[in-house]
């Protein structure tokens, strides 16, 4: 067994002989159930820090969002010189480090696809390298480019008709979390030596496919970290052995993450489990008298302040599914250990108390791993944090934590994954609402749909009864979901056989283990408008309004459904019965890499998008109405309140849809209770409601319609400059979403009884 | 054996400022009291509304039991609830069953001394956790002006709730010109002083959410042809002192 220096008086010895950073937490860390009064404010470095990132997001609104732009560098882990939020006063920043050599400078990333990365630059103004559009085109071929040319027409005229969009063949495909943890409790060159090792015992020494891709797989993350010394090394600091303080702590696991973001600019880039981790470092140096509590948070805050500072370039069809700029620089807090220990530290309330410091914020996209066995004292922390801020979402940490055990990370926006142990392959989602008017029309586009009339599913003969026929319909979708999955699991495939050749995450799987555990994570969305549709057919009378080519363009209703979202088993089964269905058939087909195929349902913002493409539903939907985001009840179906809601949204098993299931709620203050106490306590008997039952994720957001409305109409406002919202599985400052999405947000229930 | 129905107007999974923690509300059919502000005049109408037992509503409400916590229970609002005394009674006895808290909120109209009502009020109070009381004016005449009944019972109903030492919730809707009078709110204070059991009273600020329901009813409102709006937030402030309201 090892010991450093570093690991003085921190217990536990198999970590010490692998790299094993849970059974290193579990052996050290201090679980904490005081209450907040110990927290400390910012400091005057923070304060002046803030300031200027303030001004500096203020500029970057007045220039649509974009404050400045890398055209001819290629960004990697050493293309750039150190960089500083405040370069007057470099000292002041506790945590050093930027994706480029200025704050908000969007970097250049054309190993995705040259053509975003060129468009990015366009869209904004600026004019991408010549020199580098020849490499990229000529010299190299990008993930995207190699994509495209190997779609089938099929694919290409699915992805045209948005029955499967969001797909990550246009931008990085993230999720993918390094355990940036690694790089405090080893130091990198111990990690090398780890990953040599595994490179020398890869194979038998027969060549086959998967142990070629493999050997060059690890090479590539063993040159990464090498890289990222020479990184940390233009900032002053030699990562190379482990970190010997709480700031030291803070600083190495940034650069890991730096080093991430600095190379991918995946959907979503999360942090991860880290906040119990890097306490244990806070109360070794606290005990010491090395530090106080006010250096601690204002560590914390430098820290979080970086992460509200990462930033891609973007194209627009990008901003118009994932709204607001966000990265998902997703950070859980809370959560149990197996051993039934509560995980919350101090650090753990330090996280949260950014957002009462600095402010309400995006990001980080904090997440609390939520049971009801959590301290009394974190829970009601929590709640008021929410209802302040409304900037945090909450996760069922008692269905999670038997699937993944108690080391699991966020990697997306409500994704789990075990942390440094498994790679998720991010699927986007297959629209279901649109395959069941395919089962009604025969395969082809709806009228009001982006490619009216073609034939994009198979010839099956259409639906032509004038009252829609339960069980006609039912058999009809079930053949067009076997189609679709078929089809959306193979263009998976491709796509991530081409990411993983062309724009391989070398620096966040160097910190991961090279024995991984994979999942494919397909979506759905559209998922309540098909309950309610199909629960219309069922219980009331539908009569489909056809043009003259016989395509749907409209459904008459005669009679009362029950509808999801009310606690009613007449509809919340059709719910369960749909997942089930749909998940079935995506397992019968063969993944990539052998992955475990997931689902979820979770829209992000692109609900809109895929509303957008899809014509009238016959649960009287209109046509091109955004569709509930997540696995939210469709718009105006909650007829029973918030309770109910939740009930419905219970019933769908996590264990379906391991990839997450979204839920995103919007409470009028006064709903909530009369006073600052009872809006606690009721916004702790809810969360502990809901997730006593096998329930899995919820947004909360605290405000009413009239701030809304307000912010749409004036968004120079002070008060609405970091005026944030919860939005499916992420959070956004609501001034930075398109003035759609705002409507669509608007248009959203509220939970206020009268 | 055959169950009493009630008639309800609506339910709700979530209240949460309607009783003790977070509440499953239902919301009874019918109102003898006509109040020129009331928000709900949809639920005056007798004998309308969903048929239901007592075991029907409860099995919806006990779904909601994992949100209650060590507080929260079922409130039963309206209209008002003692219209249908017979059911009401019932209800909250099989509530008790199930060790559900129950809070009763009324206006006390129907109250009176006399039987048969007054045996099974009684009987009712011995399954009631918590009791909110809506006192509409501390001014019989002006009670009368403003809800067409008299507040003598009411207050009647108050004394016996204090006699028998039951949990009451005061509420008081303050409204500009009728209620938000410094002289009324003040002897509303000296009333409430005599009573020993009221352990939090509520001021309500008046609000025209409800307005577009009397339309709708084709009824004219009295209150918003006056052209009377919701209080400032100074006088609410204000009546939440005198009346030593939570706030």
């Amino acid at each position: 067994m090892v010991n450093r220096e570093q690991w003085n008086s921190f217990r536990g010895r198999l970590w010490k002989e692998e790299v094993n950073v849970r059974d290193f937490i579990q052996n050290n860390y201090t679980p904490y159930d005081g209450d907040e009064s110990f927290l400390e404010g910012t400091t005057e470095a923070t304060d002046i820090l803030w300031g200027k990132l303030q001004e500096l997001f203020k500029e970057a609104r007045a220039k649509n969002g974009v404050l400045d732009m890398d055209t001819d560098i290629v960004s990697t882990i050493t293309s750039h010189g150190p960089g500083y939020l405040y370069e007057e006063d470099k000292t002041l920043e506790k945590v050093v480090g930027l994706q480029t050599d200025k704050p908000l400078k969007r970097a250049f990333m054309p190993f995705g696809g040259i053509k975003m990365a060129e468009q990015s630059c366009q869209m904004y103004g600026y004019t991408p390298s010549p020199e580098l559009h020849k490499i990229f085109t000529e010299y190299h071929t990008t993930h995207s480019d190699a994509v495209f040319s190997a779609y089938t027409p099929e694919i290409r005229a699915a992805r045209k008709a948005h029955i499967l969009t969001g797909l990550p063949d246009t931008y990085g495909r993230g999720r993918i979390v390094g355990d940036y943890r690694r790089v405090v409790l080893y130091g990198i060159d111990f990690l090398i030596e780890k990953k040599q090792d595994d490179l020398n015992n890869i194979g038998c020494g027969v060549m086959t496919d998967d142990i070629i891709r493999l050997r060059e797989e690890v090479a590539m993350q063993i040159k990464c970290l090498k890289q990222m010394k020479v990184m940390a090394a233009s900032y002053g600091y030699d990562i190379s052995a482990p970190a010997k303080n709480f700031r030291e702590a803070v600083q190495w696991l940034y650069f890991g993450y730096l080093a991430a973001i600095k190379t991918q600019n995946g959907a979503a880039m999360s942090v991860g489990r880290v906040s119990t981790f890097l306490d244990i470092y806070a109360e070794r140096d606290l005990k010491a008298g090395i530090i106080t509590e006010k250096e601690a948070q204002e560590i914390i805050d430098h820290f979080v302040m970086k992460l509200r500072m990462v930033k891609f370039a973007r194209i627009e069809a990008y901003n118009q599914l994932f709204s607001g700029d966000p990265v998902w620089a997703t950070l859980e807090v809370g959560g149990l250990g197996v051993d039934g220990r509560s995980q919350v530290t101090k650090n753990d309330y330090r996280f949260l108390h950014t957002l009462q410091n600095m402010g309400p914020a995006p990001e980080p996209n904090m997440t609390i791993l939520y049971s009801k066995r959590l301290p009394d004292n974190f829970r009601k922390f929590a709640a008021k944090i929410s209802i302040e801020t409304s900037s945090v979402q909450y996760e069922n940490d008692e269905t999670m934590r038997p699937v993944w055990g108690d080391d699991y990370s966020i990697c997306c926006c409500v994704s789990a994954t075990q942390t440094g142990k498994e790679m998720q392959f991010f699927g986007a989602r297959a629209n279901l609402a649109k395959a069941l008017l395919y089962a009604i029309n025969g395969g082809k586009d709806e009228p009001d749909g982006l490619t009216p009339g073609a034939q994009i599913g198979p010839e099956y003969a259409p639906i032509t009864s004038d009252v829609l026929d339960y069980d006609e319909v039912v058999k009809k979708y079930d053949l067009y979901l076997e189609w679709l999955a078929g089809l959306y699991v193979n263009c998976l495939n491709l796509i991530h056989y081409m990411h993983d050749k062309y724009y391989y995450e070398a620096a966040e799987l160097s910190l991961m283990d090279t024995d991984l555990r994979r999942t494919f994570a397909t979506g759905i969305a559209g998922f309540s408008h098909v309950v309610d549709s199909l629960s219309a057919i069922k219980y009331a009378k539908v009569m489909p309004v056809r043009n003259e080519a016989g395509l749907t363009i409209d459904f008459k209703i005669e009679g009362e459904f029950p509808k999801y979202g009310n606690d009613d088993d007449r509809a919340d089964d059709i719910a369960v019965w749909l997942l089930d269905t749909f998940m079935k058939k995506i397992k019968k087909h063969h993944t990539y890499r052998d992955s475990e195929p997931t689902t979820s349902i979770l829209t992000i913002t692109s609900n809109v998008v895929y509303g957008k493409a899809t014509g009238a539903t016959p649960n009287g939907r209109p046509a091109k109405a955004p569709f509930s985001p997540g696995a939210n009840p469709s718009y105006g179906a909650e007829q029973n309140g918030l309770l109910a809601s939740l009930n419905s949204t219970a019933k769908i098993p996590y264990t379906w849809a391991l990839d997450g299931i979204s839920d995103t709620q919007t409470i009028n203050p006064s709903a909530l209770g009369n006073t600052e106490d009872e809006r606690v306590n009721n916004m702790v008997n809810v969360l502990d409601g809901y997730f006593e039952q096998p329930s899995h994720h919820l947004n909360v957001n605290v405000f009413g319609i009239e701030k809304l409305l307000d912010a749409q109409e004036h968004p120079e406002k002070e008060e609405y400059q970091n005026f944030t919202i919860r939005v499916s599985g992420y959070a956004v400052k609501f001034i930075d979403l398109t003035r759609e999405q705002q409507n669509d947000v608007i248009s959203r229930t509220f939970h206020s009884k009268m | 054996m055959s169950q009493l129905k009630g008639y309800v107007h609506s339910l709700e999974s979530f209240g949460s400022a309607d009783g003790p923690g977070v509440r499953y509300l239902i919301f009874l059919q019918g109102c003898n009291m006509r109040c020129r502000y009331c928000h709900n005049p949809d639920t005056w109408k007798m004998e309308t509304g969903q048929l239901m037992t007592a075991d029907e509503i409860l099995d919806k409400a006990e779904r909601f039991r994992s949100f209650w916590g060590k507080d929260g229970g079922i409130t039963v609002s309206g209209g008002e609830a003692l219209c249908q005394l017979d059911f009401l009674l019932e209800l909250f006895q099989k509530a008790k069953e199930r060790n559900i808290h129950t809070c009763l909120d009324t206006s006390g109209s129907p109250f009176t001394k006399e039987e048969p009502f007054f045996g099974k009020f009684a009987a009712l109070m011995q399954v009631t956790d918590v009791v909110m009381l809506d006192i509409k004016h501390i001014d019989d005449e002006k009670h009368k002006e403003l809800t067409g009944r008299s507040n003598v019972n009411i207050l009647q109903l108050a004394d016996y709730l204090n006699e028998i030492g039951k949990d009451v919730w005061i509420r008081h809707v303050l409204v500009p010109e009728w209620t938000d009078v410094d002289e009324y709110l003040l002897r509303l204070r000296a009333y409430l002083d005599t009573l020993s059991n009221v352990k939090r009273i509520d001021v309500l600020p008046y609000h025209t959410l409800g307005v577009f329901k009397w339309k709708e009813l084709g009824v004219k409102n009295l209150l918003e042809e006056a052209g009377i709006n919701p209080p400032e937030p100074e006088r609410v402030a204000h009546a939440k002192e005198i009346l030593g309201a939570i706030s």
